[in-house]
């Protein structure tokens, strides 16, 4: 009886560990993506797969949650070196160098051989496409990321707050002057002289995206970018920069921001009514809608010179490698298709979540059209798309925008200050650039 | 060979299958450990010694890792401000987490074995935060140190603590969890310690008069020692294995202010992918702890009493 049950225990130990034996005719591939705000896109994307399948029960996509975008990049990452390329992933849109630098990405041209394959490929909004498609050496382009859940960053305020510090609850800080003005005077102490209010949440800390946020400042001077648009040179030490920088630092240094205020924080901060503005990306819309219990306005980002703001969010990647079979990648390319091709779910996938929907169709579809006219902030970001850039996006990706984000951490903590760290960063960042070069 | 008899050779013979079945036997029992050890230590330590010697980053994923000697260690140690400061972070907090956490854990100790009413209850208490694991544990002090509406802040009604993104204090918030998450795992230690102090020892002390501080220093601390021992190589490898926390907590804190060696390892090996350095810096960590606990045995060892 003991003999039969340890090799029963044993045969289940080894069945366990064992690939299972999938039927023929279905292709599962496993597809990680990442939730970079709250809200529960998780749930969203778990429902379209699960639509998906029914629509075409020959191909299962299961999607795996896989945190944050760093997180997902690093398990992508670690997939492709241990030979286990995914076929398909959802991962930030500026992973774009980093990827084909390890010749691992799948161009979409290649599959688009019908009419309705070139409408659907050059359908999406043209600011999206910057951190998604390559020079082809020929003079065109090759798409290597098809976009998803895209944003820009938008300046949220708090009306109610701007109503109680004698503001007109309607009007926005159209630039920077009127920013430092309002945020200034949105700060609310108690009797104590502690601060209750703050004006404006700016976060930047690693972990949130510093580098992303610092392009809204370096965006609104003339659209001045912080890198070349080959990946390979980037600008950290221009006075450009430099003066974002410095301006970000001392909105902290009047008062009116928080010390080195965190990505984490900054959503729940704003819905709490500790900071009267925020800069967050429009993913976070919808969730700030339900919980805010008070009224509250977007708008763009306030100008220097120009409106700016660099595009985020991340896109759908085709895979290839040794072992992924055609099949796979034909699957992949199908759901992908499926999933940004009709109108109505792309709107309705920026309705749920606050996303910009990325076509211009989407906008057209009755549903967006009701809900952008019952709340206007819907639009916002889409609108702004016209005056968008690409994010921070160059080979080595990882390694160059962690030196540029130190180096902002330490500005806006006070340890250094912003021309001496921004030397740094671009001496640092050069080194290992040049490889690429 | 005549001077072996035919019946001295046949015993020292058997003598020798049994010494060899023993061996063999030793050897078996001792296999699957061995196993272990060597898949998930040596093996591991032999890759990463010979990776250091590599350039193995993005800039060689096509063409493979390429032969470069020492230069990974080179650069480390001279141009890498980064390493400069997790490895003094590190110091800072092995230094300040070690006598702490054992002073309180003693301190803890004597007061557990002294307490009448509630022993049970003492003891959970200062012992539960070890059995928290360790991500629970950062996500709640990520809580506490929150600026505002974390408990400290709201406690204090201050909005303008922000402990995770202040250069000068993020190390001493990580050390302050750290103390609290391993002070009752040392405790339990000392308490069986104390209890195995020979009472005669402290009716001899009050016998010849000896106040409290005296009993202590010259009976309870010295007896003491080999749990000391013991559980200053625990804290001490402790202090360097924090890579959980400052991943939730400040992901090497407001630049690179609360890095330490082993999270350094993991931004670059995972998030740079730059696993020739990785590697340098794993063979420079397994050489620092070794020389700690090499220090640690052949000091202390004189010392010890092992009763």
């Amino acid at each position: 009886m003991k003999k039969l049950l340890s090799v029963f225990l044993a045969l289940l130990f080894v069945l366990s560990i064992a690939p299972l034996a999938l039927a023929d005719d279905v292709i599962e591939l496993n597809m990680y993506f990442p939730v970079s705000v709250g809200g529960g896109p998780d749930q969203l994307i778990s429902a379209l797969c699960d639509e998906f399948h029914t629509e075409y029960p020959g191909i299962k996509i299961n999607p795996i949650y896989a945190g944050s975008y760093a997180d997902t990049t690093t398990k992508v990452m670690a997939d492709i070196k241990a030979g286990n390329t995914p076929a398909i992933a959802l991962m930030f849109s500026i992973d774009l160098y980093q990827l084909y630098s390890l010749d691992v990405l799948q161009d979409y041209n290649q599959f688009c051989t019908t009419e309705e394959d070139l409408a659907w490929l050059n359908g999406f909004y043209d600011g999206f496409m910057e951190n998604s498609r390559l020079p082809d050496g020929n003079g065109s382009y090759l798409t290597y990321g098809i976009p998803w859940q895209r944003s820009t960053i938008i300046l949220y305020w708090n009306k109610e707050a701007f109503q109680d510090a004698g503001l007109d609850p309607d009007v926005a800080p159209k630039n920077w002057d009127e920013l430092e003005e309002f945020a200034a005077k949105l700060v609310k102490k108690d009797a104590a002289g502690n601060v209750v209010r703050y004006g404006i949440e700016v976060p930047s800390d690693k972990a949130g995206y510093a580098y992303w946020m610092l392009q809204t400042f370096t965006l609104t001077q003339d659209h001045f970018n912080l890198m070349s648009d080959d990946g390979t040179e980037v600008y950290f030490n221009d006075p450009k920069t430099i003066a974002g920088l410095e301006f970000w630092k001392h909105l902290s240094d009047i008062g009116a921001m928080p010390v080195a205020p965190k990505w984490a924080n900054t959503r729940n901060d704003f819905v709490n009514g500790t900071i009267a503005m925020m800069y967050h990306t429009t993913g976070q819309l919808t969730s700030v809608k339900k919980d805010a219990p008070f009224e509250f306005g977007t708008s763009y980002l306030p100008m220097n010179t120009t409106y700016g703001s660099p595009t985020g969010g991340g896109n759908f990647y085709l895979f290839k490698g040794d072992n992924i079979s055609e099949e796979q990648t034909q699957a992949a390319f199908t759901f992908i298709k499926w999933m940004t091709n009709n109108p109505d779910r792309v709107a309705q996938w920026s309705i749920d979540t606050g996303y910009v929907a990325t076509r211009p169709e989407a906008y057209e579809t009755q549903r967006m059209i009701d809900y952008a006219a019952g709340f206007p902030s819907a639009l916002t970001a889409r609108d702004q798309l016209e005056y968008a850039s690409a994010e921070f996006s160059v080979y080595d990706q990882k390694t160059v925008q962690d030196i540029l984000d130190t180096a902002i951490e330490e500005v806006m903590t006070g340890l250094k200050d912003a021309e001496t760290a921004l030397n740094e960063a671009q001496e640092a960042a050069d080194a290992i650039l040049e490889d690429y070069r | 060979m005549t001077a072996i008899s035919k019946e001295n050779r046949i015993s020292l013979y058997r003598e020798k299958r049994k010494m060899w079945r023993t061996t063999r036997l030793a050897w078996m029992l001792l296999l699957p450990s061995f196993i272990f050890l060597a898949m998930f230590t040596f093996y591991p330590i032999g890759y990463s010694i010979w990776n250091s010697l590599y350039k193995d980053n993005n800039a060689t994923i096509r063409t493979g890792p390429v032969y470069i000697g020492l230069k990974n260690y080179i650069t480390l140690f001279t141009r890498d401000q980064i390493f400069k400061q997790a490895f003094w972070n590190n110091i800072i907090v092995a230094v300040v987490t070690v006598p702490t956490s054992l002073s309180l854990a003693i301190m803890m100790a004597i007061f557990a074995n002294r307490v009448k009413i509630g022993k049970g209850l003492v003891r959970v208490s200062f012992f539960y935060p070890t059995l928290l694991p360790m991500v629970a544990v950062a996500n709640i002090w990520l809580f506490i140190y929150t600026p505002g509406y974390g408990m400290l802040g709201y406690i204090f009604n201050n909005n303008t603590w922000h402990f995770l993104t202040d250069p000068d204090a993020v190390l001493w918030a990580l050390i302050v969890m750290m103390i609290w998450k391993q002070a009752g795992y040392v405790m339990i230690f000392y308490i069986s310690g104390l209890q195995n102090i020979n009472p005669e020892l402290y009716e001899a002390a009050t016998i010849d008069g000896a106040n409290g501080s005296q009993v202590f220093w010259r009976i309870t601390w010295p007896m003491l020692m080999p749990t000391t021992l013991y559980v200053m190589i625990i804290t001490m490898t402790n202090a360097f294995k924090m890579v959980d926390h400052l991943y939730i907590l400040t992901k090497g804190g407001p630049g690179n202010a609360s890095n330490m060696l082993l999270f350094y390892v993991y931004q670059k090996a995972f998030d740079q992918t730059n696993y020739g350095m990785a590697s340098a810096i794993t063979v420079v960590v397994i050489v620092l702890l070794l020389i700690i606990t090499c220090v640690q045995f052949f000091t202390q060892d004189k010392r010890t009493f092992y009763a």
